[in-house]
């Protein structure tokens, strides 16, 4: 071959069919399982809240159990006001992430569920982890404040370290839980590091995750403060 | 290298002939990636927290590094030097995402675990460099028989580190209790032994890692570096 491998022509020229070779490879495998992954991702979020009031489903019977337990969803704004929508479609992390929106345009999705006849009320957080987005469900009893369950999620914290807040050991730290008063006004949860985490309204954190943890500490004080205006409301 | 080799007509060369099945077994003693050439360490140290994790990455590893050597030997001849690093560098990030993509369609649970090492594999320097080193000199074959040799490599070690931190660190192994349950306090726990939290933080995959040099390098004299 006499072709000049050093000739800035044939640096361009490389570089210009190796972008479109790369590029339509990604774009189009993109392209072809977007569908299955949506749908993907639509049944994981239905796994998440039904974890949230302790119910254990998997991929397959995910879509058969959700529609036993929620009984329907609504949205509200900041303020506690019930406004229009569609609460399941709502992407409250993409919503978290938009920094172009004002607190007072987001819009919060409340899952209304029913277990042994009981009334459950899920709240769906999100926050900021060590290296990406964590998020999760929160179920309250029917007194509107004492935690039933919880379910955590990350996209990439540290193995063995952040990434043990989905672990139930983690969760199972925030059950009982009574988050406010008999007004319901919020009483914030801290995460702790001196292993005091049994006393009310304190919970341990994990050793060597400990911006996870306070992510986790943040998201959920952040986001029950605002539903606690709708509970309001319904008292 | 490439075109002094291709002017001698060698003889053709059997598959596994010695030359290679030592690019296989090499690195995994005397020229170990991590123990011996100490690239891979930053991944070493951030996923050998459990077993499992060791396994997936190692997993990962193989196949981005086994795709990733045979593409870049395909292309050797091709790649301008001026821009390879940037070019071996878009083969990883490539390949990392389809794999990624295709398992988040078809294989949703195991992408969620893989999910959180797709930045650690790009970033690992054993593929970077095997790539460099290997893969840029030599044809699709060796360097695929290299690939494989690496990723074993790095994947016994990975595993021996994570046996350790997690057994001691959590007392469990892959997940199942090894010493009883923690929480509840019972078998071993009932007398008083407890799990040592130590070996769950990053320094102590350093120290692991340094005691298998120090074992590797007692055992044979020749791997001594002399300063």
């Amino acid at each position: 071959m006499a072709i000049n491998k050093e000739n800035n022509g044939y640096i361009f020229g490389f570089t210009i069919v190796l972008i479109a070779v790369v590029g339509t490879i990604l774009a189009s495998l993109s392209m072809g399982l977007k569908d299955r992954q949506a749908m993907n991702n639509v049944v994981k979020k239905k796994i998440d809240i039904l974890a949230a009031i302790q119910i254990e489903s998997n991929r397959s019977d995910a879509e058969s159990l959700y529609p036993e337990y929620i009984t329907s969803d609504l949205v509200i704004n900041n303020k506690g006001e019930i406004v229009e929508g569609d609460a399941f479609s709502i992407d409250v992390r993409k919503q978290h992430r938009d920094k172009t929106l004002t607190e007072d345009m987001k819009m919060y999705p409340l899952y209304l569920a029913e277990k042994e006849g009981t009334q459950l009320y899920i709240i769906p957080v999100v926050g900021k982890g060590l290296w990406g987005p964590i998020w999760g469900y929160i179920a309250l009893d029917s007194d509107m404040r004492t935690i039933y369950g919880v379910s955590f999620d990350h996209q990439g914290e540290t193995p063995g370290l952040g990434a043990e807040i989905k672990q139930s050991f983690f969760t199972n730290r925030y059950v009982g839980e009574t988050v406010a008063n008999d007004n319901l006004d919020y009483n914030p949860i801290v995460v702790v590091k001196d292993g005091s985490g049994a006393a009310p309204l304190k919970v341990d954190g994990i050793t060597g995750g400990t911006i996870t943890s306070k992510g986790v500490e943040e998201m959920v004080n952040r986001t029950m403060q605002i539903y606690m205006n709708y509970f309001k409301t319904l008292k | 290298m490439s075109e002094v080799a291709g002017k001698i007509k060698a003889p053709k060369e059997p598959l596994f002939s010695k030359k290679n099945r030592k690019l296989v077994t090499e690195p995994l003693s005397d020229n170990n990636p991590i123990t011996i050439q100490v690239l891979g360490i930053c991944s070493a140290l951030a996923i050998t927290v459990q077993v499992e994790q060791a396994v997936v990455m190692s997993a990962s590893v193989l196949f981005v590094l086994g795709a990733g050597n045979v593409i870049i030997s395909l292309l050797r001849n091709l790649i301008p030097s001026r821009i390879r690093i940037i070019v071996q560098l878009v083969v990883v990030a490539s390949l990392v995402i389809i794999v990624n993509e295709v398992l988040k369609a078809f294989l949703p649970d195991v992408s969620e675990k893989l999910s959180v090492f797709v930045g650690l594999i790009i970033t690992n320097c054993i593929i970077m460099g095997r790539f460099e080193a290997f893969a840029m000199a030599n044809k699709p074959w060796p360097s695929f028989m290299d690939a494989m040799g690496n990723s074993f490599g790095y994947a016994w070690i990975l595993i021996v580190v994570a046996f350790f931190r997690e057994l001691f660190g959590s007392g469990t192994l892959y997940g199942m209790p090894i010493f009883g349950d923690y929480i509840e306090g019972n078998g071993l726990y009932s007398f008083g032994y407890v799990n040592n939290n130590m070996m769950i933080l990053p320094p102590m995959a350093l120290i692991v890692v340094g005691i298998i040099i120090w074992v590797q390098r007692s055992r044979n004299k020749s791997l001594i570096e002399e300063h």
